[in-house]
């Protein structure tokens, strides 16, 4: 195995009295893509959102356990929970720009951290944007609103934008799940490019993406982490039934 | 047998229904023509731009106009930064349910059905009696300069009339701005007030402007509050200070049609004075409504 960038120990999440998430146990290796399948409701998305601490913003949710990154745990007290999302940038099912510019966009991040010189924020965006995979297609309409781009390319200007203020981890929830197919290929080839400097954790629903992109698999259900391994070895030789029933389609 | 029925029931109701539109717009109509009818003949340049003459059977109405604008203005100075405030903090940091954030919004809503007059003796007591005479003891040795009716007083008299519909209507633009944009700024590592400056404010600042200016519309045909705070019946001369009184339309119309000398010989000089008071709501309703419907079309 790989060296471990982010350990969750004893993780168990209550929106209110129901229970979401129950005693998650596991270990998301450094530099490699983890996807997360399970049915609709198994906790995927809520999971995922404890790693940024992006549930804090549900009064509802109670949360026990630790999640360490880097050894740090993120849950501990004197913890800023604004330097960790910093840390631990996060795309969203549905594309999210600003109303801004495809500039300002991607400058939005570079700006609250007091960065303001022309000349930074010009190669902040630039490269930021080749990383994402989207330079070419909006290097000539830097200053034309986001929300004038296609689907696709708003959900890459998101990763652009994530991308911006340099995180070591990547969350993403359903990325292109609202994407045609050559979109979400595209989306695809620039995991595949990113796992190189970033751990990125990926929930999707689509099986032979997860199969695609991701080095290994954790397989939820009703808030249970039911198993985890190498993607490979889940895809062809699961051990435990439910695993491959879901993955066969043969759920119920 | 049962269809017949519903058939007569759908009529009487597009009936009623129809039969009230008319009557509303009838109504309208009405008071319109009378208007425009009753003050065509006063309705020039001249009386826009000139004070009253002979004890106001003559002459325009400027001092009014000037006074009702000045005091819009000062109203909408102390209203919507302070209503924009209070939504801020009723959308974006009390907790849906605590008790502070219920006292608010109760007292938003009681604020909302006192009557106009009530807020007049408030004014009256609060800001003339207790604030103005308290500045005047202990800044100006008791000469009598803040403790008495004037334009500042009654601005913000009215201003507090006016607060509850600007609260209501910022939050309500808050609310538009989707949590998907807030969670996208706090995933970035912004913080809640980052968060609220870069992408709440500006994504309902044109939603905060049409709220204050329909608040505010509103506001400028009030004149009950304005009768103890700082309403003149007659000056010879604009407000130059915070603390000189003014002459409003809405007051002057009411004075014109029942303190006058001559009630019948003025009345012109009444319609055009309405008129000039409709027109001027109208205006800024209508700034209001366009404000609106192209940040709506902006948003889809
Ligand atoms: N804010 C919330 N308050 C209360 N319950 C919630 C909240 N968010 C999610 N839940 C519940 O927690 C459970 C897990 O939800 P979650 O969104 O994590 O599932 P998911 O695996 O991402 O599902 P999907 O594949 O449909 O996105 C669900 O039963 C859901 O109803
Ligand atoms: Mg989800």
């Amino acid at each position: 195995m790989k060296e471990i960038k982010i350990k969750i120990k004893d993780l168990t999440l209550h929106y209110g009295q129901k229970l979401a998430l129950n005693n998650i146990c596991l270990e998301i290796p450094d530099r490699r893509v983890t996807a997360l399948i399970g049915p609709s409701g198994c906790g995927k998305s809520t999971f995922l959102r404890t790693l940024n601490r992006m549930n804090d913003l549900i009064p509802s949710a109670r949360i026990s356990g630790e999640v360490l990154i880097d050894e740090l745990n993120i849950y501990d007290r004197n913890i800023d929970v604004v330097n960790l999302r910093k840390r631990v940038g996060m795309v969203f099912q549905k594309s999210n720009p600003f109303s801004k510019s495809i500039y300002e966009n991607v400058a939005y991040g570079p700006r609250i951290n007091g960065i303001n010189e022309r000349k930074v924020l010009d190669e902040i965006v630039e490269t930021s944007l080749k990383r994402a995979a989207i330079w070419n297609e909006v290097k000539d309409r830097l200053r034309d609103s986001a929300l004038g781009l296609s689907g696709g390319q708003q959900q890459r200007l998101c990763i652009a934008r994530t991308l911006s203020v340099n995180p070591d981890v990547i969350l993403m929830d359903e990325p292109a799940s609202a994407l045609d197919p050559l979109s979400t290929s595209k989306i695809e080839e620039l995991i595949h490019q990113l796992k190189e400097q970033y751990t990125i954790v990926i929930v999707t629903h689509n099986m032979q993406q997860a199969a695609r992109v991701s080095d290994y698999t954790a397989f939820f259900y009703l808030g249970e982490l039911i198993e985890f391994g190498k993607t490979k070895t889940i895809f062809t030789n699961p051990t435990i039934k439910q695993t491959e029933d879901y993955i066969t389609g043969r759920f119920g | 047998m049962m269809k017949t029925f519903t058939k007569i029931k759908g009529a009487l109701i597009i009936g009623i229904t129809g039969l009230s539109v008319m009557v509303i717009l009838g109504i309208i109509a009405i008071i319109l023509v009378v208007v425009i009818i009753g003050g065509k003949s006063q309705f020039s340049w001249e009386f826009l731009t000139s004070f009253p003459q002979d004890g106001m059977t003559k002459g325009g109405i400027f001092p009014a106009i000037y006074g009702t604008v000045l005091l819009v203005l000062i109203m909408s100075v102390a209203a919507v930064p302070f209503g924009t405030i209070t939504a801020l903090y009723l959308t974006e940091y009390a907790k849906e349910n605590s008790w502070i954030a219920k006292t608010i919004r109760f007292a938003i809503r009681t604020l909302a059905v006192v009557p106009s007059i009530i807020f007049g003796l408030f004014g009256l007591g609060f800001f003339i009696k207790f604030v103005g005479a308290g500045m005047d003891n202990a800044f100006l040795g008791g000469r009598l300069v803040w403790g008495q009716p004037n334009i500042l007083w009654a601005s913000l008299t009215m201003s507090l009339l006016t607060l509850p519909v600007v609260i209501v209507s910022v939050e309500e633009s808050m609310k538009t701005v989707p949590r998907e944009l807030r969670e996208a700024s706090l995933a970035l590592g912004a913080t809640k007030w980052q968060t609220i400056r870069k992408v709440v404010l500006p994504g309902s600042v044109s939603g905060i402007l049409t709220g204050s200016i329909l608040a505010v519309g509103r506001g400028a045909g009030e004149v009950a509050p304005l009768l103890f705070t700082g309403a003149a019946y007659y000056l010879a001369t604009l407000p130059s200070t915070l603390h000189d009184q003014f002459m409003v339309l809405g007051y002057h119309i009411y004075i014109m049609s029942t303190q006058s000398a001559n009630v019948d010989q003025t009345l012109p000089i009444q319609f055009a004075t309405t008129l000039v008071l409709l027109l001027l709501t109208f205006i800024l309703n209508l700034i209001g409504v366009v404000l609106r419907s192209q940040i709506r079309r902006k948003q889809k």
